[in-house]
């Protein structure tokens, strides 16, 4: 158990990196089985990963977890690593607002991204603009007028989405250009999750 | 713990424990033996990318934290296991078993005439809904066709009638309901609902769909119950007046079909043909008026007492789902409120005692261990999308209760056991369970039967089919 616990201590840093092909040290959590070895599945058709949704706030000593996920960060080889001197660089700012700055390749749309580098982001109909499941909102407007405007298509997904904004896009749409070198986006929260999402800062 | 249901709310809700709580195991209940619930036969076959969440419940399944125990019901009938046996085995239930029956109109000539279904088993039937196998609508009657309920489901009715046989083809609708679509003489589709545009509950998509179909033609919706400047409206309603306003590009004169949204039409009764005295030949309507604001979502319809019929030789009611009590909550201690069809929560999924106005007040003790998410939390709203939030609101408390140490069922004398524990009165009791593995064999079936028929899958409708693949 103390080994899980380490473990899972150790996500916030994890989940901030960037380099690709980074796997978690869950093995030597065993015998704990973890979630991570159905995100390596073979079969696995999914971009998604059922540990990207976590967001570990440290736990006091006071108030030790009664056990904890060590699951989560393996990754989905669906993005390739950008070469040197090519990088584009997108922030994703999350629910809790930490800043996740990752170096990608052009053509990488960012649904694609922040699932490969365990970014909270759902995408539910896997990228075919049939959910409003990765809702982001582009933080700057001068950025967003650069991204290639909403087809009908996407526009009718995010009227469905929680928190529409002025600049309110799909990640699954948005594709990296250098253009869009250094962009900057949300992850809305929903209201309705602010309460469970605040729960580790007891 | 227990989860009751494998439609999204129960795999959502599922995924986002496993991956808060570490060695959380999920034992997954499902009445028939193929998982997925409304996945599988709510979504129209022609949006197979809203299916695409397949994958990734398809992917917590895989976990060996998550056992799938498919064609087990919950109820004292043979077959099923009663909830009681259920609640020593486990810390927590969930119930995501979503809306198992229809709203019904309660007017003359409902339960009467023939020609009159209810969308639900519609929607059922032609995804291969075993309860509804055998339905076999006939849309041989007439031309004249009509939906009640201008929601989602309504326009995929509406689509499945009117577009056409040949995009079905390669999608996963029954063969059988390609075959009776075939002889469909149905050409004019009218959705009723009883208030205006911007009532419905319709979202943007589906109509934008409907509006575009290229041999269908749209019949102009009435402008008067849309502002004349709706640049003041809220994006979502004005772009859904944008498209009801610019219609769609096939002619009325020259479209070998059409459709229409009629508004502010109340339904009042179903009259027989003058032909065929059980068969439907209309529908009669009050017309309403909106008040107090015409252009408001809560605007109501106030009756005028002018009546229209309605020439139908076939109507689909569409005025939403309901869902109902588990036989056993009485037993166990879990409230339902029937009156709203749901079972009284926190609104983040904790269910809690049935006081007088819990669902304003979230007020109510929280009854140990028992959660709810989906449909049967919230009401039968809602896309995938806002079901997932749901799921993963539900999946937040549950995992906060666990951190703060609040009891859970059978705290302090627990079994642990989970399925383990209840297997052997299950065998007792008749109960064929149908694993993950076992599913994945109908699944591979029935892909294989599609390919024949140059389809995505060929489902099984009946359950004695879909257990002889495992025999």
């Amino acid at each position: 158990m103390s080994s899980a616990i380490a473990a899972s201590r150790g996500m916030p840093s994890l989940t901030k990196l960037t380099s690709l092909y980074l796997r978690v040290p869950s093995a030597k959590a065993a015998p704990l089985r973890s979630f991570s070895s159905i995100a390596r599945n073979p079969g696995s058709l999914c971009p998604g990963k059922p540990g990207n949704l976590i967001s570990h706030k440290p736990w006091t000593t006071s108030n030790p977890p009664r056990y904890f996920s060590a699951s989560a960060v393996s990754l989905h080889g669906h993005v390739d690593p950008p070469k040197a001197g090519e990088e584009l660089y997108v922030t994703f700012i999350d629910k809790e607002g930490d800043e996740h700055k990752i170096a990608v390749n052009k053509g990488d749309n960012l649904l694609t991204i922040a699932q490969a580098h365990d970014i909270e982001m759902e995408g539910a109909c896997e990228g075919s603009c049939a959910c409003s499941t990765c809702h982001v909102v582009v933080e700057d407007e001068e950025m967003f007028d650069k991204i290639p405007e909403a087809t009908d298509d996407e526009n009718d997904m995010l009227d469905l989405a929680f928190g529409l904004t002025e600049t309110s896009r799909l990640g699954c749409q948005i594709v990296m250009t250098p253009e869009l070198d250094g962009l900057r986006v949300k992850l809305p929260s929903a209201t309705r999750n602010m309460q469970a999402s605040n729960f580790g800062k007891k | 713990m227990a989860v009751i249901g494998s439609g999204p709310a129960g795999f959502y809700t599922s995924y986002k424990v496993m991956s808060k709580i570490e060695n959380s195991v999920i034992d997954m209940y499902e009445h028939l033996p193929v998982p997925f619930g409304l996945v599988r036969f709510g979504v129209a076959p022609d949006h197979p990318e809203v299916k695409n969440c397949q994958d990734k419940f398809q992917e917590v399944a895989e976990s060996p934290r998550f056992n799938f125990i498919g064609n087990i019901s919950i109820g004292d009938h043979d077959g099923a296991l009663p909830l009681r046996s259920l609640v020593p085995h486990y810390d927590a239930i969930l119930f995501a078993y979503g809306a198992s029956r229809d709203r019904k109109l309660n007017i003359l000539g409902e339960d009467t005439l023939k020609g009159i279904y209810s969308a639900r088993a519609f929607v059922g039937w032609y995804n291969g809904l075993p309860e509804y196998s055998n339905l076999t609508p006939d849309l041989t009657q007439g031309e004249e066709a009509v939906v009640i309920g201008q929601g989602n489901v309504a326009l995929d009715v509406a689509r499945i009638l009117l577009q056409g046989v040949d995009v079905l083809r390669s999608t996963d609708i029954t063969e059988n309901a390609i075959e009776t679509l075939k002889k469909s003489k149905v050409k004019r589709v009218r959705v009723i609902g009883r208030r205006g545009p911007l009532q419905a509950a319709f979202t943007i998509k589906e109509v934008r769909e409907l509006v575009k179909l290229p041999s269908v033609a749209f019949h102009p919706v009435d402008t008067s119950l849309i502002p004349e400047d709706i640049s003041k409206l809220p994006r979502p309603p004005r772009r859904i007046m944008e498209v009801l306003k610019k219609g769609g590009n096939a002619s009325i004169s020259t479209a070998p079909r059409s459709w229409s949204l009629d508004f502010c039409l109340s339904p009042k009764s179903f009259n027989p043909s003058k032909v065929l005295p059980d068969q439907l030949g209309s529908m009669s309507f009050e017309k309403t008026t909106l008040s107090p604001d015409p252009f408001h979502p809560t605007a109501k319809a106030i009756g005028t007492s002018e009546i229209i019929d309605v020439p139908s030789s076939l109507a689909f009611r569409s005025i939403g789902y309901k869902s109902e009590a588990l036989p056993g909550f009485e037993e166990i201690g879990v409230p339902f409120d029937n009156c709203l069809g749901v079972i009284p929560n926190d609104h983040l999924g904790r269910v809690i005692n049935d006081n007088d106005g819990w669902s304003t007040s979230g007020g109510g003790a929280q009854i140990p261990g028992f959660y709810c998410a989906g449909w049967v939390k919230r009401g039968p709203t809602g896309v995938i999308a806002s079901t997932m939030d749901d799921a993963f609101s539900t999946a937040d408390s549950i995992a906060e209760d666990w951190y703060a140490k609040v009891p859970f069922i059978n705290q302090g004398h627990k079994s642990c056991l989970g399925w383990e524990g209840i297997k052997e009165e299950a065998r007792e009791k008749n109960c064929r369970r149908v694993t993950w593995e076992d599913w994945k064999k109908i699944d591979k079936v029935e892909k294989e039967r599609g390919q024949e028929n140059g389809k995505e899958r060929e489902k099984f409708t009946r359950v004695e089919d879909m257990l002889a693949v495992l025999d």
